[in-house]
Formats: C-alpha cells, sequence, structure tokens
C-alpha cells in the first residue's frame, strides 16, 4: 500500500499601506490600504476568493462527495482567517463544509505566520495557542499535527512538537539533509520521542505548484493521467504533495487546465492499485519512522536555497526583524490590545519576504509575490509604521 | 579586416564638464579592446591621455579660428534661448561652431581611410552628416541627450538645436539611444521610426575614478559630528532639478535637523539656488562645492550616505552608476534612463518632494537600508560595463555595414 498526503497552506497576510514619514505619529492604521495596488487588503482576499478559494473549495466538496476514499489536509494561517471572516465570510462557510465532511486534517501553525519561533520561543508559544483556540472554535477540530512557517524546520522545533503532544510535524524533503534518503517515508526528528517528521516531495508537489503551465517544461501539459502514473511508480510509502492552496485558480489560472487536472486526479491515482489518500495523521499512524533525521539548521521550502535567507538574508530584514522583537517586553507590559495586535499582525514573515534583494540567482519568484515597488520600499514603508507603532508604545507606557 | 570608425565627439576626459566626455571615453576604449579602429575627431586641440584611439583636431592643420573656451555644450535651451535674446553672441556663436566643426568634419572624411562614421549629440552630427555627404559611409548617431532633456520639457526647445538633432537622426543610418526613455523621447518628438532606433546602456568604468583618500573637505569632521550628508552632483542647471532637491532638504529639515546637503556641480542655476537655500531659511544646512573632478568627487561620493538625482529629464544619468560604485545608496528620478537599468536604487518622480523626504528620511534613519542599497548597489553596478555597451555598440556597426552591402 502507498499513501497521497495533501496539504494545502492558505494564507493571505495584512500587507503594511505604503505608509510614509509624514504619517508617523498621525495615522494608527497599518494595514487598511484603500487603493487599486496590491496593497489593498480587502480587494486582494476577494479577488483570490473569486479566484482560488471559491472554485477549489467547491471543487473539493463535490471531489470528496464523488470520492469517498479521498482525504486532503490543509494549514489556515490566523490573519488569513481573520480577513476572511471579515471580507469575504461565504470562503469561510465552504471551508466549515469541507472540513465537517470529516476528511480533512487542519494542522497547527502561529496564528500570524510569522517567524517567532526563530526569535521567541515564549511569543512562538503564545500564537501557536491563539491559532489553536482559533481553529477549534471555527471549525471544531483540535490540530495534531504540527507545521510551521514556511515549512521552516529544524531539531529543536521537532522536540518542541514532541514535547507539546502533537503527532507529528512537516518539512521539506530537502536532498542535501536527505542525502540517500527518500522524503516518502516518515522519519522521526532527531530528540523527539514520539512525534513523527513528515517530508515534502517537492518534486512532485512543484511539478503541480510551480511547472504546471510552464510550456518550457518538457513534460507540459501535465495531465492527471501522467501525474499519477509518477505518484504510482514512486518509491516508499508516501509522497507529501504539499503547496499553497493559490496554486488552484490564482498562481496556476483556471485557463491553465488547473481545476481539470484536480477534478481528474483521485479517479487517475485510483487507476493504480494500491494507492489510497491519507490525512497527515494517518500517515503517521499507518506507517514507522525509517529512520531518524538530524536537521540541527533550518530549512524551509522557499527558494533554490531551502533557508531562511528570503527573510534574513540581508541587512534591512535583519535590523526589522530585531526591531520588531525586541519591542516584546515593553508591548506586553503595555496592555493595550490594538498595540498588541499591531504588533503583531508586523511580525508576519512575508513583510520581512517583500524586503529580499536575492534577486540576482532566484528573484522571479520574489518579484511576483511582492507588492512593492522595490525591496527598498517595502523596508522604508514597514520602518514607518514600526516608528509609529513605537510611538504608541511610548504614550501607552507613560499614561 | 578591422572596423575602421570616423568617430566625431566634442569633448573628452579630463576636460569634460559631464557625462558625454566621460561616456565617449569608456566606450572609445572598450571598442578598441574589441579590434575596432578608431579616429576620434574633436574641434579642438586638447591633451587627451586615450592611447587607444587616434585624435585628430579640427582646428590643427585647417584654417579655423580658436573655439571660445568658454562654450560648453550643455547650454540649456532656456538658458540659450536667453543669451540669444540678451546678446545674440553666446548661443550665436556656439551655433557657429557648430557649423564650422561641420564643414572641417567633411575635409576631415576627405582625408582619412574609414568604414563609418559616429557621431556623439548634436554637436557632432552636422560634422557625421557633413562627413557622410563627402563620403558616402553609412552615418550612426549616439543620442546622449536632447534639447527636450537640456530644456526639462518642451517649454524653450531651440528650433535650430532641434533642427540639427532632427536632421543628424533622419541622416543617420542607425541611431543608438542611451535608454529606452530616450528613444521613447527620440520617435515622440523627432519623429524617427522606432526600427531604425537601438538603446544601449552607458557603462561605468572603475579605473576611470581616482580612489585617493583625500578629505579635502572636510566632510569626516562632519560626520563626525553626527550629520548625515545627502549629495546632489551634477552641472546646476534647470535639467538636473536642483530645485527639487532643496525642497526635499526643507522638507527632511524639518524632521531631522543633522542632515547636510552638498550641491556639488556649476551651472546657469547656482546663484538661483543659493538665493533659494536663503529664503527657504536651510543656507547652513546647504553646502555648494562649486564643480569637482577627481579625489574630491571620489570624496563627496564616499562621505555621502546618500546620493540623489532628481533630474527632471535624465537620458541616463552616469553620476548615478559613480555613487553607486562608492558602495553610496542612491535616489533616481523615475524620469532618468539609468532608472530602468538599475533595481537596487530608490526611486521616485522629480516632482514627488514628498517621496523623496520619505526616502531620503528611510536612508538616513535606518541603518539596514544603507547597507542593503550600498551592498547590492555596488554589486550590481560592477556588471554594468563599457564592455557590455561595446559588444552591443559592435552589432550595430555589423548591421549597419551589412546594409550599406545590400
Amino acid at each position: 500500500m502507498k499513501s497521497v498526503c495533501f496539504y494545502f497552506q492558505v494564507h493571505q497576510p495584512y500587507r503594511v499601506k505604503k505608509y510614509r514619514v509624514f504619517d508617523i505619529g498621525n495615522d494608527p492604521e497599518y494595514f487598511n490600504d484603500r487603493g487599486d495596488g496590491k496593497l489593498n487588503n480587502r480587494q486582494i482576499l476577494q479577488k483570490v476568493a473569486q479566484k482560488s478559494y471559491i472554485p477549489a473549495t467547491k471543487l473539493l466538496i463535490e471531489l470528496l462527495r464523488r470520492h469517498p476514499e479521498m482525504k486532503v489536509s490543509f494549514s489556515f494561517s490566523g490573519v488569513a482567517l481573520e480577513q476572511m471572516q471579515q471580507f469575504t465570510p461565504e470562503v469561510i462557510d465552504l471551508f466549515k463544509e469541507l472540513i465537517d465532511t470529516g476528511r480533512v486534517e487542519v494542522l497547527g501553525e502561529t496564528y500570524y505566520h510569522s517567524l517567532a519561533f526563530f526569535y521567541s520561543p515564549s511569543e512562538f508559544e503564545r500564537q501557536v495557542s491563539k491559532h489553536r483556540d482559533t481553529v477549534r472554535k471555527l471549525f471544531g477540530v483540535w490540530p495534531r499535527v504540527f507545521r510551521n512557517t514556511e515549512l521552516s524546520y529544524r531539531n529543536d522545533l521537532g522536540e518542541w512538537a514532541d514535547k507539546n503532544g502533537y503527532a507529528g510535524i512537516l518539512a521539506e524533503g530537502w536532498d542535501p539533509i536527505l542525502g540517500w534518503r527518500s522524503p516518502n517515508y516518515v522519519y522521526k526528528p532527531k530528540g523527539s520521542q514520539n512525534a513523527k517528521l513528515l517530508l515534502k516531495n517537492y518534486r512532485l508537489s512543484d511539478d503541480v505548484a510551480f511547472r504546471f503551465s510552464s510550456r518550457d517544461w518538457s513534460e507540459w501539459p501535465l495531465t492527471a493521467e501522467k501525474f499519477a502514473q509518477w505518484v504510482g511508480v514512486a518509491e516508499g510509502d508516501v509522497v507529501n504533495l504539499f503547496m499553497d492552496y493559490e496554486t488552484f485558480g490564482e498562481h496556476q489560472w483556471e485557463d491553465t487546465g488547473i481545476f481539470n487536472f484536480l477534478e481528474q486526479l483521485p479517479q487517475e491515482l485510483a487507476k493504480n492499485s494500491g494507492i489510497d489518500f491519507k490525512t497527515p495523521s494517518e500517515v503517521i499512524a499507518s506507517y514507522d519512522a525509517k529512520d531518524e533525521l538530524d536537521m540541527p539548521h533550518t530549512v524551509t521550502w522557499a527558494d533554490t536555497d531551502r533557508d531562511l535567507t528570503a527573510w534574513t538574508g540581508n541587512p534591512m530584514q535583519r535590523s526589522a526583524l530585531d526591531a520588531i522583537y525586541g519591542l516584546e517586553e515593553k508591548i506586553l507590559l503595555a496592555n493595550d490590545l490594538k498595540l498588541l495586535e499591531d504588533w503583531r499582525r508586523l511580525q508576519t514573515s512575508d513583510h520581512f519576504y517583500y524586503m529580499c534583494t536575492k534577486w540576482f540567482s532566484d528573484g522571479d519568484v520574489h518579484a511576483y509575490f511582492s507588492p512593492y515597488e522595490s525591496p527598498y520600499d517595502a523596508h522604508i514603508a514597514y520602518m514607518n509604521a514600526l516608528q509609529d507603532l513605537k510611538l504608541r508604545l511610548e504614550k501607552t507606557s507613560r499614561a | 579586416m578591422k572596423t575602421k570608425v570616423l568617430m566625431f565627439g566634442w569633448e573628452f576626459p579630463p576636460h569634460h564638464s559631464g557625462g558625454l566626455g566621460v561616456a565617449c571615453q569608456g566606450l572609445t576604449r572598450a571598442m578598441a579592446a574589441r579590434g575596432i579602429d578608431i579616429i576620434f575627431v574633436m574641434p579642438k586641440k586638447l591633451d587627451v591621455g586615450a592611447p587607444w584611439a587616434r585624435f585628430v583636431f579640427a582646428d590643427t592643420g585647417v584654417e579655423a579660428r580658436a573655439v571660445n573656451s568658454s562654450l560648453k555644450p550643455y547650454v540649456s535651451g532656456n538658458g540659450y534661448a536667453r543669451a540669444l535674446h540678451d546678446a545674440m553672441i553666446y548661443g550665436a556663436s556656439l551655433l557657429a561652431e557648430v557649423r564650422r566643426y561641420a564643414l572641417l568634419g567633411g575635409q576631415i572624411a576627405k582625408e582619412e581611410q574609414f568604414d563609418v562614421i559616429y557621431a556623439h549629440d548634436w554637436l557632432s552630427f552636422g560634422a557625421g552628416v557633413e562627413a557622410k555627404r563627402v563620403s558616402g559611409k553609412p552615418l550612426i548617431v549616439h543620442v546622449h541627450a536632447t534639447e527636450f532633456d537640456r530644456c526639462g520639457g518642451p517649454m524653450g526647445v531651440n528650433r535650430d538645436v532641434y533642427e540639427i538633432e532632427k536632421e543628424g537622426m533622419e541622416m543617420a543610418d542607425r541611431v543608438i539611444a542611451v535608454s529606452q526613455y530616450t528613444k521613447d523621447m527620440i520617435v515622440r518628438n523627432y519623429g524617427i521610426s522606432e526600427s531604425k532606433i537601438k538603446v544601449v546602456h552607458n557603462g561605468i568604468d572603475d579605473s576611470t575614478e581616482p580612489h585617493g583618500a583625500a578629505d579635502r573637505l572636510r566632510l569626516k569632521n562632519l560626520k563626525a559630528s553626527g550629520y548625515s550628508i545627502v549629495l546632489f552632483l551634477g552641472r546646476i542647471t534647470l535639467q538636473k532639478g536642483p530645485d527639487y532637491f532643496l525642497r526635499a532638504a526643507k522638507s527632511v529639515l524639518m524632521r531631522e535637523p543633522k542632515v547636510v546637503f552638498l550641491l556639488s556641480g556649476s551651472g546657469d542655476m547656482e546663484r538661483q539656488m543659493m538665493d533659494m537655500a536663503a529664503s527657504l531659511g536651510i543656507s547652513d544646512r546647504v553646502l555648494f562645492t562649486g564643480f569637482l573632478s577627481g579625489a574630491d568627487r571620489h570624496e563627496v561620493y564616499s562621505a555621502a550616505d546618500l546620493f540623489i538625482m532628481p533630474s527632471v529629464s535624465e537620458p541616463f544619468g552616469i553620476t548615478a552608476l559613480e555613487a553607486m560604485s562608492a558602495g553610496t545608496p542612491v535616489l533616481v528620478s523615475k524620469q532618468s534612463g539609468v532608472a530602468e537599468t538599475v533595481r537596487h536604487a530608490l526611486k521616485a518622480d522629480f516632482w514627488d518632494v514628498d517621496e523623496m523626504t520619505n526616502k531620503i528620511l528611510g536612508v538616513i534613519q535606518h541603518k539596514g537600508l544603507r547597507q542593503s542599497l550600498s551592498e547590492n548597489g555596488r554589486r550590481e553596478v560592477s556588471a554594468i560595463t563599457w564592455e557590455d555597451a561595446a559588444g552591443k555598440v559592435e552589432n550595430v556597426l555589423q548591421e549597419t555595414l551589412l546594409a550599406g552591402v545590400q
């Protein structure tokens, strides 16, 4: 028996508007861009909902009805859920309907889709528990498997998940770490007792997420039949297909045929005897760990480096991260909910990603994902907003 | 067989007052390295240490009056028209000089052996056109700036200059523009067919910049006392937007008093800018250094925390590359050619003083931003070379020669 394990990531940050130096001290709203550009969070969410979340979720509901053996998993950032509740409540209803089938596992992550694990363990814990509460209230489920922002992982995160009762954790199946080992098995994180590690099969995942519509690719066009055969011949216990949910309809537009592909995939997979669908928890329960994996350095699912350099690689990013996490103690003491909320929204990893200047080697991906004119503009808007936050904090602390 | 180019220029380092001379130096050296023979013609005998090209001076060996040394190729249409109105001497004699250069160009073309003619900017276009008429060889004109740039818009464009530019581009077999920005302007304002124009961005040559450790201007003292330095370097003329620089300075100083703004260069708006700084009440924070070259120029580039090029219309803007190569963050106007070639630079519309203020303060206040711009900018600019530009020019030469054969 071999299993296919789908995990889709749903995330939308609160993008900082073009916050200028003149706004400091005058405008405490950082995320309320109302223009027609790429910083209007409401407009972006509505667009992504129309192109991706709504049609993809309707299709998945239909597919689960048609294929009783099919299962998938999701991870939702808290800031995405919050924005959907505010701007597109119909999407939340669709996700509820999907999860109510009982065949969708919801994973745990940080509410603010942050890098807090690497900067403040206590803040990390608070964000994870806020996320857990939200998922429980909204969908009535309790996350048992964890995935950290950008699929970032290293040994101590595995240990943390283990200590905190998670059955497992997700990571990138990156060859330099795996060596001769295959991502298609379950592993044991170094230092953990019970928790297991599931690794993304990035080749097959990226065939769908990145290459699906690429006409330069020798395998274009990718049919569900062909893809199912590749999964069929893959060796190992489980093929983990991890990708952004926006792959369906937003990264790959409808006219690329991505929805048809998704629609046909279950029946094509079923043609290979001995393939089933499992959620991450089921994979963990079904297969023994093949080996222990030692990952002392952080691995992510980003670009060709698979590390954190897309978020922390240049002096702008590092100083912005130091500045935001440097405020923790005072913010917590201030006991001001709006201030706390803004501080946390400013921790979302996307803000630092927009400041990435690794344009020389793999810039296209970053350029595509940034709503700012340049990484420098992103930094200036962020630092201005942060300066205002500091002023507000000083005022509150004095009062 | 080596391709032989008869090239007409107007200025050449160390005798130059702007980017044209620097560009001619960088480009001819790189062309020579590719095996192209260059006869470089200038209107007037000058000492130039450029062994890679043979220099011919139009005023030697031919009957000619000496060129009035006060003449500058960058006289703006405005200043130019004003001069015409005021005295009918300054402008008239420049035009007369350009016309005489054209005639001498024809004579030189009769005496020299070459395959193709190449002329830089309107001052040399006449000579190029005349050489083509005399020899029947193809002509390439290289547009480093148009009259519309020099005037900062269509107002005050000098009719005679415009006609010389237009004739040069029409008579040319190929036109090289220093940027897409300039190409668009040539198509729009001169009616030249797009297919005839090829964009070749300028390069930058590390070795042309002297790297002295001089501190003649005592900028280190300023920095040691906690001041940030924001630099303008260029001709102080309408085209270069020094007035926008001062308005941004005023706006920055209202929020952050420990900043000194350097205006480096000379030009017909210098006096006006001094008055403006005084009336804005910021004279104590604005320093006028006059025209700088060599080690002094390098000193201001490296001392500055930010270099600003607020040009109203800038065909290219080589100074931005010079600043980047000194590791200095730059803020360039979007109305410039260089803005389309570099990514690791801040950009703003020249008229958007608020946005400039936002960015200037960003750079002054955030070390991470300064470091990232500096490191990335220096690396980016190291890949922008005259070798690349010369390679593209060589392709244009070959196309032109091939078209002549068919």
